[in-house]
């Protein structure tokens, strides 16, 4: 959820009230947003002015600025009417050219005439350029914004693409000029690498870059990337030229509306804004942007009452719905039926549920009955079975004196492998592609890692150190629609100064006879019922030569012996891979078999 | 009884009270002699009070000097018997003290250098009458009668090793309830002899020490993340839940997010948020094609009354393997199970999930997540609202506040506070919502079917509740196994703040 600091002593102007800190908490709480921090405390010692952090619904676009949040709040508090955002004739025009469609295929643009601005308002509409470009543009890469001075520049204006070399100007905070290509190279050096540097990947590597141009192919910017000095606005400029650059056409439109609707407040012309013609006849988006004709959507009165659990009249519903800036009508033709007309901030409500939400925040959570409604069918609760299994292990092993860690699923490479003196075969271990560190490369396919990292976490500890785990591994399988599935295994270590083989034979014994599985003598022999047994194995290579085995077992009479673990005496180079300066014997189970 | 024990037992006969042990028994070591009377008083043979003190003893020098004197008498003597002494011979005529009898001599006044740096007798002074005080003191000290010394000077004797000082214990012992001079022997234990034989009746025992802990017992231990995990599954099937199979970590891009309406450029999508996985590279398109139509149309056009996100769905995005970020995928997955045969149900999860985050004390890599969901006909919010109080009044949590919130699948959306007395603020406690009707309709669900759904993490509530710092400590390889055995068994309903 995205947070925006605001003015304290502005935002509490605004809403016509200073309020105490409890009061705006609990204000922001009703309507559904979070106040995250109150700087006083620090801004006072500082001599700043304080701040409060403010964290907002990651749809909710138009909070993204203290004009927004305090007009809403303001609308909720029924201080203050939905502004009435109008249009005026448009003067001028953006051509889009054909070539755009190779990088960036859509556009949008408006003017705000006659604005003044102050250094407060002026700060908060680059601020919310920032938070648009993060949020919902996506760094820039579905949506970047370019805001000018109209009278720098003569109209109608061109949205081209155009090979880098071919577009020079001096970009914004720049004295020289650049062409694009060495701007590209400019911006990538380390100093800009966490600025500009982040967007340059967005374009590098096309052929031809996106660029707004003027009349007299005077270059406006060079989206998504950099505005030109030449048309740099400032606090004093009265007439701003705004270009949407996109891919995503829906999201354009939504950016071009949010910039607009704060900041028309601050025109000659309250609340009015003139549109921009765009002719571009190849992809059929000619249009006059930005629309604000109006959205309207049905929604159902008795739907919101069923949801709610209330019975309240449309006029109560209206009242609800006008305090989070929607603006019903009882419909003429169904007396069910409200007309709901939704404004050009709140691109959040894509249906009727989310109308429903805010008759809801309107009414007030707190207010809401507390209804009984549910069904009285009799639910017949049951665990999952190898949940049910995995806690037979759990409980046996604890009863054996064995301590249960819980390690993390995901490990490095080595760990699962080369430190266990294992080869990846690439057939089994799923692997990651993004991981932040390299602690994170693989999940794991046996508990060893994990149970080794513990035991040497806790080598101060008094041997012997006794553990187990129970908890799932992954495998791939390319037959499946995931491609991987989880498989129960448990895993139980000895260590200390001898390596307690015959402990942990014990502790596989006590296990098997909690899961009515007798051992079986003569390697399976002695007896052809349900039972284990185990074998030595000198192709487990974690194990010192001649120390392992694999564990085999019969489910029932008849039934052909499978392998489901292993154990034995871990080699001593794995003990040193992992650190850890004693003897250890491991034992490790599929739990899925005893289903 | 030790013939030790016996003598003190005869001579605390012999004097009626015993004034010093170390007197009446000056070659026996005060902790032999303590141990002997412990063994006696436990019979009642006697009491004793003990007394610290301390006291000096001449080293091998101190000792010299009070057989032949100080090394200023003697080195003032010799002075009296040469007339006169260079200053660099003194070492050579008088041995390795010549410098501190100089010295000391000096200070006495006894004799003066003169301009040949030559040592003289002062005018004056007869050899025959000087005062050693040195030797004087020390002869005090030898008789142990140090108590009109001042301490200065006995630190002064100190430090010039001229003595040692050593601890001394002493007791006073007087005859206890049950004096004799025979002793019985105290039994420690009753025995398995005893009892058959009926000898525990003539037995004394020696008296217990009930001041005490006892033997610490082996034992294994259920680890503490996973008890609480445990009352969370007893608070749902106390409530009708079953358990959905949410062992599949690996997810498709699709159920993870494409199902629960989560748009294909969400935030959550993004790299920095979620592992993705290389290998395997690619799911397959899941296999009920008419849902994934729906999904399809619901993200870029809309469908079911929602005007839709309005862009180019790929199946490419769907396809991606990622390792699950909440449980809810597989909520998802048994939804749409549930579409085949609809009716009120009732289903938890508690389970691993991962998010590509930096580790610190509140983040880890992988956490749990516990997760509800409650299908039924014609349900309210208010029905929400009252099921969330049941739900966690069960764990003790009362006076539970609602937020309104933003959640991409469910709508109405609320944040679940409780207050907290050991914070003194309202925490988060978890987050829940109505399901999107048009994520449920995608699936097949009848649109009177609604879906409430909730969810917290495992960790964050046994963090507060237990007042764990960093989750380190309760997750992974760190833990502590001391943590892990000395944990108590984890009651949710238990209020720690009383």
């Amino acid at each position: 959820m995205p947070t925006v600091s605001v003015n304290k002593q502005q935002l509490f102007d605004l809403l016509g009230k200073n309020y105490a800190n409890d009061e705006f908490d609990e204000l922001c709480f009703q309507f559904g947003i979070e106040l995250d921090e109150d700087t006083t405390e620090e801004a006072l010692k500082a001599g700043e002015e304080p701040e409060l952090k403010i964290e907002i619904g990651a749809n909710r676009y138009d909070l993204l600025c203290i004009e927004g949040i305090a007009q809403s709040l303001n609308e909720y508090l029924g201080r203050s009417e939905t502004p009435k955002y109008k249009l005026t004739k448009p003067t001028t025009r953006l051509y889009v050219d054909q070539a755009t469609e190779q990088i960036r295929p859509y556009a949008a643009a408006a003017i705000l005439r006659n604005i003044s601005f102050n250094e407060k308002s002026y700060a908060s509409f680059i601020s919310l350029q920032d938070k648009l470009h993060s949020n919902l543009c996506r760094n820039r890469t579905l949506v970047a914004m370019g805001t000018h001075n109209l009278d720098a520049t003569t109209g109608p204006f061109h949205y081209r693409a155009l090979p880098p070399k071919d577009i020079k100007f001096v970009p914004l905070n720049q004295t020289k000029e650049f062409d694009a290509a060495e701007l590209m190279e400019f911006y990538k050096q380390p100093e800009q690498k966490n600025n500009l540097g982040r967007f340059v990947h967005i374009i590098e590597n096309s052929p031809v870059y996106p660029v707004i141009m003027d009349s007299s192919d005077v270059v406006c910017s060079l989206p998504p990337i950099i505005n030109s000095e030449h048309t740099k606005i400032s606090v004093d400029t009265r007439n701003v030229f705004i270009e949407i650059t996109a891919t995503d056409k829906t999201k354009a439109e939504v950016v071009l509306d949010q910039l607009v609707a704060m900041f028309s407040r601050y025109c000659g012309d309250e609340f009015t804004v003139e549109p921009v013609e765009i002719v571009s006849e190849h992809n059929g988006q000619s249009r006059i942007t930005p629309n604000f004709a109006e959205r309207k959507m049905n929604v159902s009165i008795a739907y919101i009452n069923a949801a709610l659990g209330l019975e309240q009249s449309a006029d109560e519903i209206i009242a609800c719905l006008k305090k989070l800036s929607l603006h019903a009508t009882a419909s003429s033709e169904d007396k069910d039926i409200l007309e709901v007309s939704i404004p050009i901030t709140r691109p959040d409500i894509l249906h009727p549920c989310d109308i429903m939400e805010d008759a809801a925040i309107g009414y007030g959570y707190d207010n809401l009955p507390k209804t009984e409604k549910l069904s009285n069918a009799n639910f017949i609760a049951s665990p999952l079975p190898i949940n049910k299994i995995s806690d037979i292990f759990r409980v046996a092993s604890a009863q054996a004196s064995w301590l249960e860690v819980m390690a993390l699923t995901l490990c490095s490479h080595d760990e699962n492998f080369k430190f266990l003196k294992t080869e990846d075969d690439n057939t089994k271990a799923v692997k990651l592609a993004n991981p932040k560190t390299l602690e994170y490369q693989v999940v794991r396919t046996t508990l060893l890692p994990g149970i080794l990292k513990t035991v040497k976490e806790n080598r101060k500890h008094s041997l012997p150190i006794k553990v187990f785990e129970t908890g799932d591994v992954v495998f791939k399988n390319d037959a499946l629609e995931r491609k991987a599935y989880n498989e129960r295994h448990w895993g139980a270590i000895y260590t200390g100064k001898n390596s307690g083989f015959e402990i942990i034979q014990g502790l596989l014994g006590k296990i098997m006879q909690t899961l009515r599985t007798p051992w079986v003598a003569d390697f399976g022999a002695a007896s052809p019922s349900r039972g284990y047994w185990i074998e030595q194995d000198d192709s487990l290579k974690t194990y010192f030569p001649g120390r392992g085995a694999k564990v085999m077992f019969r489910a029932k009479e008849g039934a052909e012996p499978q392998q489901v673990g292993h154990l034995g005496v871990l080699h001593p180079e794995v003990m040193n891979n992992f650190d850890i300066p004693y003897a250890a014997s491991y034992v490790e189970l599929n739990a899925e078999v005893f289903l | 009884m030790s013939d030790f024990q016996l003598e003190i037992l005869q001579k605390l006969n012999d004097l009626n009270e015993i004034k010093s042990t170390i007197k009446v028994f000056p070659t026996v070591s005060s902790q032999d002699v303590l141990s002997a009377l412990n063994s006696l008083k436990a019979h009642n043979k006697l009491t004793y009070s003990k007394i610290d003190s301390i006291h000096y003893d001449l080293s091998d020098e101190g000792k010299e000097i009070v057989t032949n004197g100080s090394h200023e008498v003697k080195l003032t003597q010799l002075i009296n018997e040469m007339g006169k002494l260079q200053i660099k011979d003194v070492m050579s005529k008088f041995g390795a003290n010549g410098k501190v009898g100089q010295a000391r001599a000096f200070k006495n006044g006894w004799i003066v250098k003169n301009k040949e740096n030559e040592l003289e007798l002062k005018e004056n002074i007869n050899v025959n009458e000087l005062k050693d005080e040195t030797k004087d003191l020390l002869t005090l000290i030898s008789q142990g009668s140090y108590d009109s010394i001042d301490n200065k000077v006995i630190a002064d004797l100190k430090k010039r090793k001229l003595i040692v000082q050593r601890k001394e214990t002493d007791f006073i012992i007087t005859k206890g309830a049950e004096f004799s001079l025979e002793l019985t022997k105290l039994e420690t234990d009753i025995t398995s002899d005893m009892i058959v034989t009926g000898a525990y009746k003539d037995l004394k025992f020696k008296p217990y020490n009930f001041n005490s802990q006892g033997i610490s017992t082996q034992s294994g231990a259920l680890h503490p993340l996973n008890k609480v995990r445990e009352e969370f599954r007893q608070i749902f099937f106390s409530m009708g839940f079953t358990e959905m199979p949410s062992n599949q970590y690996v997810e498709t891009g699709f159920w993870n997010f494409d199902a629960l309406y989560v748009p294909q450029q969400h935030p959550a999508r993004d790299l920095q948020d979620t592992f993705y996985i290389k290998d395997p590279l690619t799911a397959d398109l899941p296999e009920d094609k008419v849902y994934m139509e729906n999904v399809k149309a619901v993200h870029e056009n809309g469908k079911f009354d929602s005007i839709g996100y309005r862009y180019n769905w790929k199946e490419v995005e769907c396809q991606k393997l990622v390792l699950r970020t909440h449980t809810t995928a597989i909520s998802a997955a048994m939804l749409h199970e549930l579409a085949k045969d609809p009716k009120p149900t009732r289903l938890f999860s508690i389970d691993r999930v991962f998010r590509n985050e930096a580790v610190d004390a509140t983040h880890l890599a992988e956490f749990h997540q516990v997760e509800g969901v409650l299908a039924d006909y014609n349900i309210t919010l208010g029905d929400l609202i009252k099921f969330m109080e049941d739900f966690f009044a069960k764990m003790g949590v009362t006076g539970l506040r609602f937020k309104p919130t933003y959640n991409p699948y469910t709508e109405p959306s609320m944040e679940i506070y409780s207050w907290h007395e050991g914070l003194g603020k309202w925490v988060e406690i978890g987050n829940s919502g109505m399901f999107r009707p048009e994520m449920l309709e995608s699936m097949g669900l009848p649109k009177d079917l609604k879906v409430l759904g909730w969810g917290l993490s495992l960790e964050r509530p046994t963090m507060i509740k237990y007042k764990v710092q960093n989750i380190r400590e309760l997750l992974g390889h760190k833990v502590s196994l001391e943590f892990i055995e000395s944990n108590p068994a984890a009651r949710l309903d238990e209020d720690l703040y009383e």
